[in-house]
């Protein structure tokens, strides 16, 4: 039935009591989920904030805290969907077999392949507003824009929930994310513009850059954070929604040739 | 209509699982091979079959969660696996692996459970207490998934397949690995079942269980039905009805020599010897003589049916 795993996804609202199911599950070790949301941007903003900081008063026209603070937001925001796409959907998928009791009801693979793509940026969403929480207690961002962080970081979200899930759906096991981690996820986070300017990186990885989601990403977070309308914004969301289409389209194939036959 | 157009018409709609020349293969590999089944209203039918016979695939067919290479199948009316979703709003699965949700407690299972039904909240609350209580876990509805042992555990999955009131229920080997105690319960409870009409469809390589709960079952092995009917026509149409089990110092002395002429039918496995027959009392006159061997003498059941049907050998 090869026509049949290309099917353009049968999306509905079957979808939505999986989605509760993850939060009620979510809601279970709350404190140490929003502990962790908040620390790990703070232990950046502080430890390389202040420490590279004090010797770098200036980059990219604002302070340096400022700058990494709109790296940071989008990294973690791309971390948590990427965690809970890769490790914890695998969990349900395949240790906990919580998907097979799901499809022996009237809920079908496609219901909950859209439930996880729409959970993976739920935990996205809650990163990016606790990031932009910190950030507001720095008193880092002064500017209503810097609200428009939140969407972005449930589109976001949605772009690496999809191009994670494309790794679950293909992994043997836990190891396999090893692979993802190390050679998608922290070579973005040096690529992308998260500590420096991508301008200071030599003009082939500028344009290896430019392809990569998370620098879209930062190039629009970042001016909002410092008050000003992003340049380009329209070709920004248009690469971030792009391959968030994309790896869910790519991850439902993989799913319905993995688990449909 | 005359008499026996309305008995054709009321076995037609009676019939709420049927498949038909059903084919499914994985690469090179037949795991269902042709397979025709109908199943009844308020039956308890069986499949039997030695591990790897197909069973847990002709059920994920069944349910329309995998597609056929060929045949036709149908699960409540429904054309499967075109509207299998549909008929699944009114079908209960016991899978063979317990999946229920550990971070859950028992009552949370069944509420988020039933949600996937699009049953609302009150609706799976209302339901809740008679549950628990039909699964002997009301004084667990708070505890957690893995503080709870083995046969609880499956207990609260067969109280999840209720949730939505099904009218058919698979069961994929309910008490597999479970204690004599907790496997008297689920069987006790099965029945139940049967009698407030629910359709059972269940796997299992327990003979007794089959022998105990099932009104018809099916002795299926690489991919096809072997036999099928109730556990007594089946012993009766296969069997020789008495078996004498023989064992002890000098057994393969003894059956090389004597076996074939004291039983109609015998086989070895191990170091015993089974010998079939429809009068056993020459055989145990023969055994008196020979003080070094031991016997044990019993009417023939489903086990001896479904070795001989689908060998002693092992299936690994």
């Amino acid at each position: 039935m090869r026509s049949d795993i290309f099917a353009f996804p049968r999306l509905s609202r079957r979808f939505f009591p999986i989605w509760q199911r993850n939060f009620l599950v979510w809601r279970k070790i709350a404190a140490a989920s929003v502990i962790g949301h908040i620390a790990d941007p703070m232990i950046y903003l502080i430890g390389l904030g202040y420490g590279l900081g004090s010797l770098v008063p200036e980059m990219g026209g604002t302070s340096y805290m400022l700058f990494l603070a709109g790296g940071t937001v989008c990294y973690s925001t791309m971390n948590s969907a990427s965690f809970e796409a890769l490790y914890s959907g695998f969990a349900r998928m395949h240790e906990q077999r919580t998907w097979e009791a799901i499809l022996n009801t009237p809920v079908t693979l496609d219901d909950i392949v859209l439930s996880e793509v729409l959970w993976a940026a739920t935990k996205s969403l809650m990163a990016g507003s606790a990031v932009l929480g910190v950030i507001w207690l720095f008193g880092l961002s002064h500017t209503w824009l810097s609200l428009w962080a939140i969407p972005l970081a449930l589109l976001v979200g949605l772009c690496f929930a999809g191009m994670g899930l494309v790794m679950t759906a293909l992994a043997p096991s836990y190891d396999f994310f090893l692979y993802y981690f190390t050679l998608v996820i922290t070579p973005m986070m040096m690529l992308c513009g998260v500590f420096f300017p991508v301008a200071q990186l030599p003009p082939a990885l500028q344009t290896l850059s430019a392809l990569l989601p998370l620098s879209h990403a930062i190039d629009l977070a970042r001016p909002l954070l410092s008050g000003t309308v992003p340049a380009q914004a329209g070709l920004h969301l248009a690469v971030l929604i792009a391959y968030a289409l994309a790896g869910y389209y790519l991850s439902l194939v993989l799913f319905r040739r993995r688990l449909g036959r | 209509m005359r008499g026996n157009d309305i008995l054709r018409w009321v076995a037609a709609v009676s019939v709420v699982i049927r498949a038909d020349k059903l084919r499914k293969a994985y690469a090179s590999q037949t795991v269902v091979d042709g397979l025709d089944l109908s199943i009844r209203r308020g039956e308890c039918y069986g499949l039997l079959g030695p591990n790897g016979a197909g069973k847990t695939t002709t059920l994920r067919l069944l349910l329309g969660l995998i597609t056929p290479d060929a045949g036709e199948l149908s699960l409540l009316g429904e054309p499967v696996p075109e509207r299998a979703r549909e008929a699944r709003v009114k079908v209960g699965v016991v899978p063979q692996m317990d999946n229920l949700d550990p971070d859950f407690t028992v009552a949370e299972n069944l509420l988020v459970y039933g949600r996937y039904f699009g049953m609302k909240d009150t609706e799976i609350e209302a339901r809740i207490p008679a549950l628990l209580e039909f699964a002997n876990l009301s004084h667990k509805r708070d505890a957690k998934v893995p503080t709870l042992s083995g046969g609880m555990k499956r207990r609260l999955t067969l109280a999840r397949a209720l949730v939505n009131d099904p009218d058919i229920i698979f069961l994929d080997e309910p008490t597999t690995g479970l204690d004599p105690q907790a496997r008297h319960l689920i069987w006790q409870r099965l029945r139940e079942l049967t009698a407030q009409g629910k359709t059972l469809l269940l796997t299992t390589h327990f003979m007794d269980e089959a022998e105990r709960l099932c009104h018809r079952l099916a002795v299926m092995d690489h991919g096809r039905l072997i036999t099928e009917g109730s556990p007594r026509e089946l012993i009766a149409q296969n069997i020789e009805p008495q078996v004498v089990e023989v064992f002890g110092e000098g057994v393969e002395a003894w059956s090389a020599q004597h076996a074939a002429g004291y039983s109609a039918r015998f086989e070895q496995s191990g170091e015993t010897v089974f010998c079939y027959a429809a009068d056993p009392a020459p055989l145990l006159a023969h055994l008196h003589g020979h003080p070094t061997l031991r016997y044990l003498h019993r009417p023939a059941n489903l086990e001896d049916v479904f070795l001989k049907l689908t060998g002693r050998e092992m299936r690994e």
